[in-house]
């Protein structure tokens, strides 16, 4: 829950402070320190506070006659404060500076807008034309040209961030009623310019935007009561077209009758906002109120009367709201909860360490948030009166904003271009990357493909599918043809790979894989390129000890002889099927098998279709599973060597499946059988062994302790070398 | 920096005595700590957890029980005896004869103004507690069986007395028994007995039992009725400790683990709320006889000598540092002393000092090697205390022909003779008792004279004179006095300064050619840990319980430049979030810009000629500095050379410019040295 505490007064406010909408202050921006703010009013005075002290620190002013246009701000790495009087004339002063007349001046050759200053990336200057330089930039050449890039339209709002290291600035113009958003990335040459939805008879009175994952949020508070949200995806092609962004409503600012006129608000976490305006209940006189909205349950959260009246402006920094209110700037801290279960039970405790920054670091905030915008965004797009106002748009908008196009409709579009537009269609829009429903759009894409490779038989775009399957996060339910169309085409590889990538592979369709893997000849399978990672370090081991043993008997001895009393063995090892010790398939097959073995299956649905295995392959599989065991148990600590090979807990719960499965035709079978007995005497070996270990387990960790207690090194002379 | 030649030395035998008893006091953050072989700390953990005060054991003094009576501490034992101690001057203030054979149990009222102790002969008795004193007030109703456990109700009207087979609770006015419960009704195997032995009255009027069958048991004394029931393990459950708010308890068992339990609502948002077994813990091997529950974490104590200290993640508003686990099983003061030109080791232990001499070698060798002996180690000495009083200090001379220790109630002063191979100790007649109490000793680097730090802030000043006597020469004292007692001394190499730590953590320097006060170094709101002077430049460096370094030059008055410098720039925070304190410090007279300290963990040179690390660079740099080509080292050498190849350390100095004594005294050798725990878990039994 959200709640407002105690205010307090920081100061009071000179004649052209105060209320009114043509009053009120420049701006409030972060000072050098934690806890300290910059306070601009709209003469020529800047102010550094320490709000907790309730005290100024520092007190700036420019010339009478000179008017500071552009809201002080602070160098967060110089320690230097900056500021623009008289629209062109810059200025920059330290801590220690009294007097504004006698600091660095610099005469710039075009009307300021504003100056954002970010923690790490330094102050970036935005110009009325909608320029921008780094300060450093501008300081190199003060009288430089800056250029115009939107003409008429007028700047109304803009903010800066730090994606990557880099200073991102984006601000919003306003011409005959329309909003545009520019996104310009300073040191990429990077600008794209965007139209906002509109909204009839609306328009936007105030925004606010934040980053997160690449993403910037925006937000708007329009005329008719209600937040916005647009979103901006900063990893996008350099197209020139302008976009139109689309909208989606993030809050109704409507409580029981009475609706809440805004004029300014900002974002306190992934949840929250706070609205300052005046609160109309019909046949009441309306009444200024500062208030907090939970933006996923659309509620009121808080609300606080302001009877003296504001001007319509508040900031927001380390917790704490900043507005005027009467005469006077008053602060009001507030505590703001994640709604959670925790909570609700009263287990969490206000600990959050504070934000430094002056923006919400939305970078911290957890995955789960991106879900649920995900999910926002997806429910949205589903709406059907939006999709509804797309088409009727379908023929203007199409040409204006291919992006905005949903997927859906593009693969509509494409259904019968030619196999190489279809592709490269395709892959362009995988190209986007960071869509808000990316997730979906991939899983579209491939039904597709598989679509159009089921209707055309001779069509199978191996390469592409396998790119797709491995470079992203699907699951089988996102594309259940996938499989069954690899599983026909005998594509071995995806299917490999499927196996090992997709957490919810059906039973059946393991069980044709299975089945697919063992029917398919060794032979097939070596012209076939497989990943061998889980077999190659197991499966080699044979050739090694050759290796290595020649090289032993190389010592004093005749090579030659040795070598081939060496080859001859291990001919026999390796032809000797009956040999337990020996692979009874190959490693491409050794591969696919495994994969099976570690892919996710649940008892109950899988023993069904081991039963109808065919008993040759049933016994091969047994077999390999043997193999597997054996292996396993060589090793103390029973696993095998190699990335990703299969668990002894995995080995042994294939092994009893189908012997659960089989169980009757193995009886029957005379090739089983010695295979049975093979199998039963190994672990009762095993079993015995582990029960013998138990039995001495008590003298073993005497032993230890003996070891312990007669540690002859009580005294030692060592070199230590410190550096 | 340089090659050290280190003598590693693991025969040091100390083993810990278990935790026996544990008494929080909210008010001043402090923690009272009893063991087994009756020795008493305080733990301040305002000052970072640093064992402030040690008062040493007596073998006939054991401590049962601990109790604060605002800032005074009282203990009980089965001496019968309630002790008062004196914390300023670390020693027993009085006590007074309880009269009921042994005490079992003790437990004070809310407002700290009564006593109530459980004798051997089932008796209660109340103590009032006035100034400078107890007063016996009052006989409760006795019974048959021993009363191992009290408490008081916070309203102080009732007392619930935990016995074996059963509980009382009696009313403190009439001084009757005006209920009791059997808490082995319900059980079946009810030949074995049912120990109660620890017992809690809450505000509520619920009594919470904790039981030999391992039950925790919630009790409505009124009714007689049992309101809840948790078995929590198959051992005894010794002990038990309600948090002041009364929504939590923390009780350990004999199987070494810790179980918490705690008040919550049944339903959310519910009024009805239920105790309900949260959170298990397992740090100790043997078992925990005392448990505390301080505002923030959880306290245990146990019978393998840990003191564990386990903050609840909910109640800390930090989540970083502050909410790391501490264990601490070492004496936060040096018990070793070094004859660095004789190259002897002394070990004290509670009641004998062992003197060795260390072995040599002729090996070369680089990093890492162990060279080979040319000459063992040697047990020269072992000196047995008299009497059943533990050892305070002890120390060997540089030259190491003197040895001397004292008890609460004597001081010895030994002459060592080495003869060939044989050594004859020699012990000086008609040594001054005014010399007592002596919390800390120190010889003069030319063995000619000896300081006694004792209480009062006071130091005593000896000479030594041959061929085997002694002379007290001055007692160097505050200007403006002070009540505590003086716990660390640091002497110039020159024998001009001494430097005098004193229970309030003010440092005073005294010149000693005139034996004269000197100045007072600035005083900081944390313990001094360690003090040492450095023999070329006369700067004092003191190490701080918040593990801060300050430097303070004593011919000018002031810190020094260095010292500045570090308080500026700030120290690394790896550093400061070590949670053991710097026990020792010493220089390498060869190399004046070269600081040697060590806690229990590490062993650390500090190069002041280097700049320091900030929170950017790697602290621990040592292992990437060796595989670094000596070009690239430059730049990355900071000021910081820690190892942390020898631990846990309990001592370490500098023998000569190469050479080093590092004494360790490995976990594993003190619990092979325990007694096996009373029960254990074994896999599968």
């Amino acid at each position: 829950m959200a709640a407002l505490c105690e205010s307090f007064t920081l100061c009071g406010l000179g004649p052209s402070g105060g209320v009114g909408l043509d009053g009120g202050l420049l701006a409030l921006e972060p000072g050098p320190d934690r806890d300290h703010v910059l306070l601009t009013d709209r003469g020529r005075t800047a102010t550094l506070f320490k709000v907790s002290d309730q005290k100024p620190l520092g007190c700036w002013s420019a010339k009478h006659g000179q008017i500071i246009t552009c809201p002080v701000v602070c160098n967060f790495e110089t320690r230097e404060y900056i500021a623009v009087h008289d629209d062109k004339v810059l200025r920059i002063w330290k801590n220690t500076d009294v007097n504004l007349d006698k600091v660095f001046k610099a005469t710039l050759s075009a009307d300021v807008y504003r100056i954002h200053s970010l923690p790490k990336g330094g102050p970036v200057v935005l110009f009325k034309g909608g320029g921008v330089r780094t300060l450093d930039v501008l300081l190199e050449a003060p009288q430089q040209e800056i250029e115009n890039i939107i003409s008429d339209e007028v700047i109304k709002w803009s903010e800066a961030f730090m994606e990557h290291q880099q200073p991102v600035l984006i601000f919003a113009t306003e011409k005959n009623g329309d909003s545009f958003v520019y996104v310009q990335k300073l040191k990429m040459n990077y600008l794209h310019k965007y139209k906002l939805e509109r909204q009839e008879l609306s328009k936007a009175l105030s925004f606010t935007a934040y980053i997160k994952n690449q993403i910037i949020t925006l937000l708007c508070l329009s005329s008719n009561d209600s937040v916005y949200k647009f979103l901006i995806p900063l990893q996008q092609n350099t197209e020139k077209e302008e976009q139109i962004l689309p909208r989606s409503l993030l809050l109704n600012l409507s409580v029981s009758g009475s609706v809440l006129k805004g004029t300014s608000f900002v974002v306190l976490d992934k949840d929250h906002i706070a609205v300052l305006g005046s609160l109309a209940t019909a046949g009441e006189e309306s009444k200024e109120c500062l208030t907090i909205w939970n933006t996923k349950f659309q509620t009121l959260q808080t609300s606080k009367e302001l009877p003296l009246g504001t001007s319509g402006q508040i900031w927001c920094y380390e917790k704490k709201f900043f507005f005027t209110h009467g005469k006077v700037l008053t602060v009001v801290m507030y505590k703001c909860e994640t709604s959670s279960l925790a909570a609700a039970v009263g287990k969490l405790k206000d600990s959050q360490a504070p934000d430094v920054s002056s923006f919400v670091d939305w970078n911290t905030l957890g995955d789960e948030e991106l879900v649920i915008s995900f999910q926002s965004q997806q429910s949205v797009a589903l709406k059907p009166e939006s999709r509804m106002t797309l088409r009727s748009k379908k023929n203007t908008v199409a040409k204006v904003q291919p992006d905005t196009l949903s997927v859906g409709q593009l693969l509509l579009n494409l259904k019968d271009a030619s196999t190489t537009v279809f592709e490269n269609e395709l892959r362009q829009v995988m190209s986007k990357g960071q869509m808000p429903d990316f997730q979906a759009t991939i899983g579209c894409v491939v039904t597709a493909l598989i679509n159009r490779c089921k209707t055309n038989p001779k069509y199978y775009p191996r390469n592409f599918l396998l790119q797709i399957v491995q470079n992203q996060d699907l699951s089988y339910s996102l594309c259940p043809d996938l499989m069954v169309v690899a599983l026909e085409k005998k594509d071995l590889h995806l299917l490999q790979i499927c196996l090992q990538r997709f957490p919810d592979i059906p039973e059946e369709i393991t069980y044709a894989c299975l089945k697919a893997f063992l029917s398919i000849s060794d032979a097939y399978l070596q012209r076939i390129d497989l990943n061998l990672e889980s077999v190659i370090c197991y499966l080699d081991i044979e050739f090694n000890d050759k290796e290595v043993k020649t090289e032993i008997v190389e010592n004093g001895f005749s090579t030659e002889l040795e070598q081939d009393i060496w080859e001859t063995k291990i001919t026999k090892k390796l032809h000797g099927t009956s040999d337990g010790e020996s692979c009874p398939v190959g490693p491409q097959k050794a591969a696919l098998l495994n994969a099976v073995l570690r892919s996710a299956y649940s008892e109950t649905f899988l023993l069904p279709h081991l039963k109808n295995l065919p008993a040759q392959q049933a016994v091969l599989f047994l077999r390999y599973l043997y193999y597997l065991y054996v292996k396993c148990s060589e090793k103390i600590n029973t696993t095998l060597p190699g990335t990703c090979p299969p668990t002894v807990n995995q080995i042994m719960d294939w092994l009893c499946l189908l012997l659960d499965a089989q169980f009757s035709v193995m009886v029957m079978l005379p090739e089983a059988k010695e295979l049975l007995s093979k199998l039963h005497k190994f672990v009762r070996a095993q079993v015995r062994f582990y029960s013998e270990l138990n039995k001495i387990e008590g003298s073993l960790q005497e032993l230890q302790r003996l070891n312990h207690q007669k540690d002859p090194h009580t005294y030692s002379v060592e070199v230590l070398e410190l550096i | 920096m340089g090659e050290f030649e280190v003598h590693r030395v693991r025969f040091f035998g100390l083993v810990p005595a278990g935790v026996r008893c544990l008494a929080w006091q909210p008010r001043g953050d402090r923690l009272g700590l009893a063991r087994t072989d009756g020795t008493v700390e305080v733990y301040n953990f305002a000052a970072n957890y640093f064992q402030e005060k040690v008062i040493p054991g007596h073998e006939a003094r054991s401590v049962e029980a601990l109790c604060w009576a605002g800032e005074r501490l009282f203990g009980a034992g089965l001496n019968g005896e309630i002790t008062e101690y004196d914390l300023a001057g670390l020693c027993v203030a009085c006590s007074v004869d309880g009269c009921g054979g042994p005490i079992w149990s003790m437990a004070i009222n809310s407002s700290g103004t009564q006593l109530a102790i459980g004798c051997d002969d089932g008796s209660v008795k109340l103590f009032q507690v006035v100034p400078g004193g107890i007063q016996f007030e009052q006989n409760l109703d006795r019974r048959k069986g021993r009363v191992l456990c009290l408490s008081w109700h916070p309203l102080e009207t009732h007392i619930a007395a935990g016995s074996i087979d059963s509980f009382r609770v009696l009313d403190v006015c009439s001084g009757q028994t005006v209920q009791r419960i059997m808490v082995n009704y319900h059980v079946k195997k009810v030949k074995q007995e049912c120990i109660v032995w620890s017992i809690a009255f809450l505000s509520s009027g619920t009594v919470v039992t904790s039981d030999s069958f391992g039950r925790v048991q919630f009790w409505d004394w009124e009714q007689g009725t049992l309101l809840d029931s948790h078995t929590v393990s198959n051992s005894a459950i010794l002990s038990l400790a309600v948090s002041e708010k009364e929504d939590s308890i923390i009780v350990g068992t004999s199987a070494g683990a810790t179980y918490q339990f705690q008040l919550l609502p049944v339903k959310l948002s519910s009024q009805e709320k239920r105790w309900i077994r949260t959170k298990p813990f397992h740090y100790h091997t043997h078992d925990v006889r005392a448990v505390a529950h301080s505002s923030t974490a959880l306290i245990s104590g146990g019978l393998d000598a840990q003191l564990v200290i386990r903050p609840l993640m909910e109640k800390m508003q930090d989540k970083g540092y502050e909410a790391a686990l501490r264990k601490f099983t070492f004496p936060h003061r040096r018990l070793v002393s070094c004859a660095r030109e004789a190259r002897l080791l002394l070990f004290q232990f509670s009641q004998h000092l062992e003197l060795w001499r260390l072995g040599s070698t002729n090996g070369t060798g680089k990093d890492g090697d162990v060279l080979p002996l040319s000459s063992m180690p040697e047990h020269l000495v072992q000196l047995k205390s008299k009497g059943p009083e533990h050892i305070y200090c002890s120390c060997v001379s540089p030259c190491g022909s003197w040895v001397a220790y004292a008890t609460a109630s004597r001081f010895h002063l030994y002459r060592v003779h080495y003869e060939d191979d044989s050594v004859r100790i020699e012990k000086i007649p008609k040594v001054s008792k005014l010399l007592l109490p002596a919390y800390q000793l120190q010889f003069s680097s030319d063995s000619s004279s000896l300081f006694i730090a004792s209480a009062r802030g006071s130091v005593h000043v000896v000479l030594l004179l041959e061929p085997g006597g002694c002379r007290h020469l001055h007692t160097l004292q505050p200007p403006s006095g002070s009540p505590e007692a003086v716990y660390l001394l640091a002497l110039s190499a020159d024998g001009r300064w001494l430097a005098a730590v004193s229970g309030d953590w003010a440092i005073h320097i005294y010149k000693l050619k005139r034996l004269k006060h000197h100045c007072t170094v600035p005083m900081y709101s944390c313990a001094v840990t360690a003090v040492a002077i450095h023999p070329v430049t006369n700067n004092l460096v003191i190490a701080y319980s918040d593990q801060q370094l300050f430097e303070f030059s004593i011919p000018e008055k002031q810190y020094t430049d260095w010292s500045r410098m570090v308080q500026k720039s700030g120290l690394h925070k790896v550093w400061l979030e070590r949670d053991s304190p710097i026990t020792h410090i010493t220089f390498n007279p060869k190399n004046p810009s070269h600081i040697l300290l060590h806690d229990t963990y590490m062993f650390c040179i500090i190069d002041k000629s280097l700049p320091l690390p900030d929170n950017s660079a790697l602290l621990m740099n040592q292992c990437i500095l060796k595989q670094l080509p000596e070009s690239a080292r430059q730049q990355q050498l900071h000021a910081f050379k820690i190892c942390k190849k020898f631990q846990p350390l309990l001592f370490a100095d500098l023998l000569d410019e190469k050479c080093l004594v590092m004494v360790e005294r490995p976990i594993m050798d003190i619990k092979t040295q325990l007694p096996l725990p009373t029960q254990q878990k074994k896999f599968g039994t």
